[in-house]
């Protein structure tokens, strides 16, 4: 068996994700109380007590600035968690894929499984910062809803690369080490809190690599009524990120667990 | 069932199937014994196909391994070591979602709940949640779950380890009735007694490779002396200075006890009558004592 052969697609990983499904049906309440919770809290923090002290960000109130920036960091966080630690448990600590190999599914479709479902999560957290940003008045566009095209890009770019990690990692708290040097230093370099033109040069060359900018470049406009520009090398890169990711991933799942 | 010929798989330096042969035939129970690390689960790990061998030659149920690995698993159920049911749904719900795994439709599935709960001993328990459970309880589930396909050939490591005896016996039971269906079965196992009363054939592994292969009596006539005296008490050392190792036609010692294996046992008990202090237990011997005589009584950890 060769660990580096293309991952094989098929639907036989739809059986696993609707395992991940009826899990989540039985912990849904305070799943969605979190998915609701959590952008409430930064965009009335950030938005409002922040906002109140800053003019207008790029033409328009702090709080309508951000709306965009949750969106992209609220979905990215859902899609890595679940590919961290809710995958690691389930490969790790609950020997769940295990059990799944056992039957006749291999693991590539364990794998397509977790990237799927990280994906769904991050729909359904986008969906929720969708109705509290509407609800606050903060974004009044109905183009604001073709952002949930762009969640699902998200939620594979980044429950892919999750997966990539979770194959390396030994432990829960090699994850810190993800969030600390990558996930968070992105978040900051990518245009969720502040405008990119804040940054120096050379970091806002920087920001050009990195999924999360493209996520934000294609949302911020559709939050505002608008068109994004450049939408095909934006959705390029974030599936590119996804795909390559989810090269990784198999690739070290099977040399991790397959060989 | 299952061919495997000329198997191995190396981890870094160590070999840890070294070059196995066997082929298992439907309806009986072969055994697979050894100390911890012998390479027994990877033996079974490699022959469904979740990882892939260095050289030999692997057919289960007909198809090639690894290479058709995944549809030959079809016809096979398995009972890993480790505990592995989805904690967050009920026992119903554990069946229900490994069913789909293999592709069945949920009213196949539902169909065959009854009679699955009812093999496991858990009719009555479909709704309770896993935590809910004990530990002889959830074993049997793990068994009713490898059953959900209705499979021709089950793998079991080690299925008893970590019951007490009352769930031992029950799960015992349960896999006679299997045998008695014409089920195929392929255990592992460090439990001498275990092998004994359900298996037909046995193959001991030590180290990667099989060391002795055959029915348990077969095992012991070839093996063993058929007495066993054992032997401990004060004046232990002398006594076997001057009388046991003159009288057994072997002798051995662990910690305390000294192991007297004889074909004759009279001269052996006649002269423990006369030595006090002394005292002894006379038993046929059995596959614990040829398991201990080839794999030896050093401590594997």
């Amino acid at each position: 068996m060769n660990s580096y052969t293309l991952p094989r697609l098929s639907v036989r990983f739809v059986p696993v994700w609707r395992r991940h499904f009826l899990v989540w049906t039985k912990l849904a309440a305070p799943s969605v109380l979190f998915n609701l919770a959590d952008p409430t809290i930064y965009m009335l923090g950030l938005g409002f007590g922040l906002g109140a002290l800053l003019p207008e960000v790029g033409g328009v109130s702090y709080i309508a600035f951000l709306a965009a920036g949750i969106i992209c960091f609220s979905t990215m966080n859902t899609a890595t968690f679940e590919a961290l630690y809710s995958a690691f448990s389930r490969m790790h600590v609950q020997r769940t894929w295990d059990a799944i190999t056992n039957a006749p599914l291999a693991l590539d479709d364990v794998v397509l499984a977790e990237l799927v479902w990280a994906a769904t999560k991050s729909c359904l957290s986008g969906l929720a910062i969708l109705v509290v940003v509407y609800a606050l008045g903060v974004v009044t566009s109905p183009l604001a809803l073709a952002t949930l095209a762009v969640v699902p890009l998200i939620g594979l770019c980044f429950g892919a690369l999750g997966l990539a990690i979770t194959a390396l990692s030994p432990s829960y708290d090699f994850f810190s080490y993800y969030f600390t040097l990558v996930i968070t230093p992105m978040a900051m370099l990518s245009g969720v809190f502040f405008p990119l033109e804040q940054l120096p040069v050379p970091l806002r060359i920087a920001a050009e690599v990195l999924p999360l900018a493209h996520a934000v470049e294609l949302v911020r406009p559709l939050t505002f009524g608008a068109l994004p520009e450049n939408v095909l090398l934006h959705v390029t890169v974030l599936l590119a990120y996804a795909v390559v990711g989810f090269y990784a991933a198999t690739v070290l799942l099977r040399r991790r667990l397959a060989s | 069932m299952l061919r495997v010929q000329s198997l191995r798989k190396r981890y870094g330096e160590l070999e840890v199937v070294a070059g196995i042969s066997l082929a298992i035939r439907r309806g009986e129970c072969f055994g697979l014994l050894g100390p911890n690390g012998a390479g027994k689960t990877t033996t079974l790990r490699l022959c469904l196909g979740l990882i892939g061998p260095d050289a030999g030659e692997i057919e289960l149920m007909g198809e090639p391994v690894p290479l058709r690995a995944r549809v030959a698993r079809r016809a096979v159920g398995v009972v890993p070591q480790m505990d592995n049911l989805d904690p967050d749904f009920t026992v119903e719900e554990n069946l229900l979602v490994y069913g789909r795994y293999f592709g069945l439709p949920d009213a196949t599935i539902r169909a065959r709940l009854p009679e699955l709960l009812e093999f496991a001993g858990l009719a009555g328990r479909a709704a309770s949640r896993i935590q809910t459970l004990s530990g002889g309880m959830r074993r049997r589930l793990m068994l009713a779950r490898a059953l959900v396909n209705d499979p021709e050939l089950v793998f079991m490591d080690e299925p008893t380890t970590g019951l007490d005896p009352q769930a031992r016996h029950v799960i015992w039971d349960r896999l006679r009735q299997l045998l008695a269906r014409e089920k195929t079965i392929l255990l592992t196992t460090h439990f001498m007694e275990e092998a004994e009363r359900l298996c037909d054939r046995i193959a001991i592994m030590d180290r990667g490779r099989f060391i002795a292969e055959g029915t348990p009596r077969e095992l012991i006539a070839r093996h063993i002396e058929p007495h066993v005296v054992e032997v401990h008490g004060d004046g232990l050392d002398a006594w076997s200075a001057a009388e046991g190792s003159r009288l057994a036609s072997r002798l051995e010692r662990s910690g305390e006890t000294a192991f007297c294996y004889t074909t004759d046992a009279a001269p052996l008990l006649a002269s423990l009558e006369r030595t006090s202090g002394l005292r002894y237990l006379h038993r046929p011997a059995s596959l614990e004592d040829v398991f201990l005589k080839l794999t030896g009584r050093e401590l594997r950890d």
